[in-house]
């Protein structure tokens, strides 16, 4: 119990000086604020558009519910609130550990008397990030006021619990592919390759139907779950407590505690493989 | 002659990485998955059952949508602006001016040779993804569209170039422009009609867009192909594009002699 607590204040630390850093640029900061936000508000732009044409993504059918105007943008705050707390988090140290690989400056983390994956994947925190975690939080309020509708408390809290996970099965996805830069020395490619890969996580997995539709559900479902990442959360906010649900909400908790530990399994070994570069 | 042989010193520079770009170009139609299956949902949910977007059935969209990948082989220069900004800040410049090669020629002479490799590595994984996807398409447009396209094509190269170049040398004046390029990509990414064809815009707005030169980065060759842009139109909008060519030339140069004088070679 002493050992989390010590981590839990070594991460506090890091939040800080983070955010002294940010503070010392403020200009740098707001700026960074404004453009991570307004790519988000294009992609929204865009998602106006759409239900300008149609009332649904998906067809609506009684046993099969397409995604509504609000419902679908309930679900692009959850995507965007997942988004942010990935790169508040994770997203700059995880970038910079192919650097780290490539260069050798990993040695000196190395040395540091602490697990080496808690350190790399925690040591800045972006906080300018965060503005897009307070914009998904505001269109959630205002989706689900044009939905008329209050979710149960069971609903939020199961809502925070699968956006952890959803964070989790991302976190794990990108560490295990920034670790393999150990054996390909370069990956530039391989880092564009998460990027591709995410964006089948964007929509409702339920457009993926058809001969071709299916397999591409199952397989990023359940060979790379990255399917369930906004999906189940979202869900579990606007869709109710449906039965049909559990299945999906039962193998996404699996899920999450197996990336991570196959993402744990992944970057001890390349630690192993690991040799040190130039020095 | 001097200009050939930086040429042919730039292919066989780029012809190093074909590995790299034959599997990046393969990669970078994976967002257009998503998007047959995004539209597929989107002609399902209307109720009113599934009618034309702005004029753009489902498979004109996803025809779009691929034909836009094709403008943007042409019209884009990745790191273009941020390289002629980096150069003027940290003094590498200067090797266009001591030495007597023209520096716009000579980048102009590099990112062409860029894209002949690329378009040679590229064709394979085109081709075989418009194979792939040929139901989408109502068969070939008549001669004189495909002509308009390739000119289109071919001029959407040089705004792209010129326009790029143009932005980088803001770098003369501003030591710092990476957030206005940030700001540049978001626009255009936006405006020049790579998210959805600017017609889908609502009111006045497709007009206002059609006015700017973002368009022809990726929406007017598409339109074109598509025969959504014909007659008196097409000719305006070809006459347009070449307007807007010489017009960012001319800045480029322009920005360029009157940034070379202000210029103070930092660095070693």
């Amino acid at each position: 119990m002493g050992l989390t607590a010590a981590y839990f204040r070594v991460f506090l630390t890091f939040a800080r000086n983070s955010l002294v850093r940010d503070m010392t640029f403020r200009g740098n900061f707001i700026i960074d604020s404004i453009t991570s936000m307004a790519w988000m508000l294009l992609n929204l732009i865009f998602y106006l558009l759409i239900f300008h044409y149609t009332d649904f993504i998906g067809a609506n059918t009684a046993e099969n519910p397409g995604w509504g105007r609000y419902e679908f943008f309930a679900f692009f705050a959850t995507s965007l609130v997942i988004n942010a707390l990935l790169q508040a988090f994770f997203m700059t140290n995880v970038d910079e550990l192919t650097d780290l690989i490539r260069t050798g400056g990993l040695d000196f983390i190395l040395l540091k008397p602490i697990d080496t994956q808690f350190l790399i994947s925690l040591r800045r925190v972006e906080w300018s990030s965060l503005s897009n975690l307070a914009l998904g939080l505001v269109l959630l309020g205002y989706s689900f006021v044009h939905l008329a509708y209050i979710p149960e408390v069971v609903q939020v809290v199961l809502y925070v619990l699968y956006v952890i996970c959803g964070v989790a099965i991302y976190y794990s996805l990108m560490i295990a592919l920034a670790s393999s830069t150990v054996w390909m020395g370069r990956n530039q490619t391989l880092y564009d390759f998460w990027f591709y890969i995410t964006t089948f996580s964007r929509y409702p997995m339920e457009i993926y139907t058809g001969p071709w539709g299916q397999p591409l559900r199952s397989f990023f479902t359940f060979i790379i779950p990255v399917l369930v990442v906004v999906n189940v959360p979202a869900r579990m906010l606007v869709r109710l407590l449906e039965k049909q649900n559990w299945p999906l909400a039962g193998f996404t908790i699996l899920a999450a505690a197996a990336s991570v530990a196959a993402s744990r399994w992944v970057f001890q070994l390349a630690l192993a493989n690991y040799r040190s570069a130039s020095s | 002659m001097l200009y050939f042989t930086i040429l042919r010193i730039s292919i066989a520079e780029r012809l190093a990485y074909r590995v790299d770009f034959a599997l990046g170009t393969l990669m970078r139609f994976l967002p257009i998955v998503t998007q047959i299956f995004l539209w597929d949902a989107i002609f399902r949910g209307m109720t009113s059952g599934p009618g034309p977007i702005a004029g753009y059935n489902y498979h004109d969209l996803i025809a779009y949508y691929l034909l836009t990948m094709v403008s943007r082989a042409f019209s884009s220069m990745p790191g273009l602006a941020s390289s002629i900004a980096r150069d003027i800040r940290d003094g590498t410049i200067k090797k266009y001016l001591l030495q007597p090669v023209d520096m716009l020629s000579f980048v102009l002479m590099s990112r062409l040779a860029h894209k002949l490799v690329y378009y040679g590595v590229a064709t394979g994984p085109f081709a075989l993804v418009f194979w792939i996807c040929r139901g989408y398409f109502s068969g070939w447009p008549d001669a004189w569209t495909m002509l308009a396209f390739i000119a289109s094509l071919l001029m959407s190269f040089l705004l792209g170039f010129f326009l790029e170049a143009t932005l980088g040398m803001i770098g003369f004046w501003f030591l710092e422009v990476s957030s206005l390029l940030f700001v540049y990509m978001l626009v255009s990414f936006f405006f020049s009609g790579q998210m959805f064809p600017l017609d889908m815009m609502p009111s006045y707005w497709p007009t206002v867009l059609k006015l700017i030169p973002l368009q022809y980065m990726a929406y007017f060759p598409a339109a074109v192909f598509l025969q959504k842009v014909t007659g008196p139109q097409l000719a305006w909008g070809l006459a347009a594009e070449a307007f807007w060519v010489v017009f960012f030339y001319l800045s480029a140069r322009t920005m360029f002699h009157y940034g070379v004088r202000r210029y103070s070679a930092y660095g070693g």
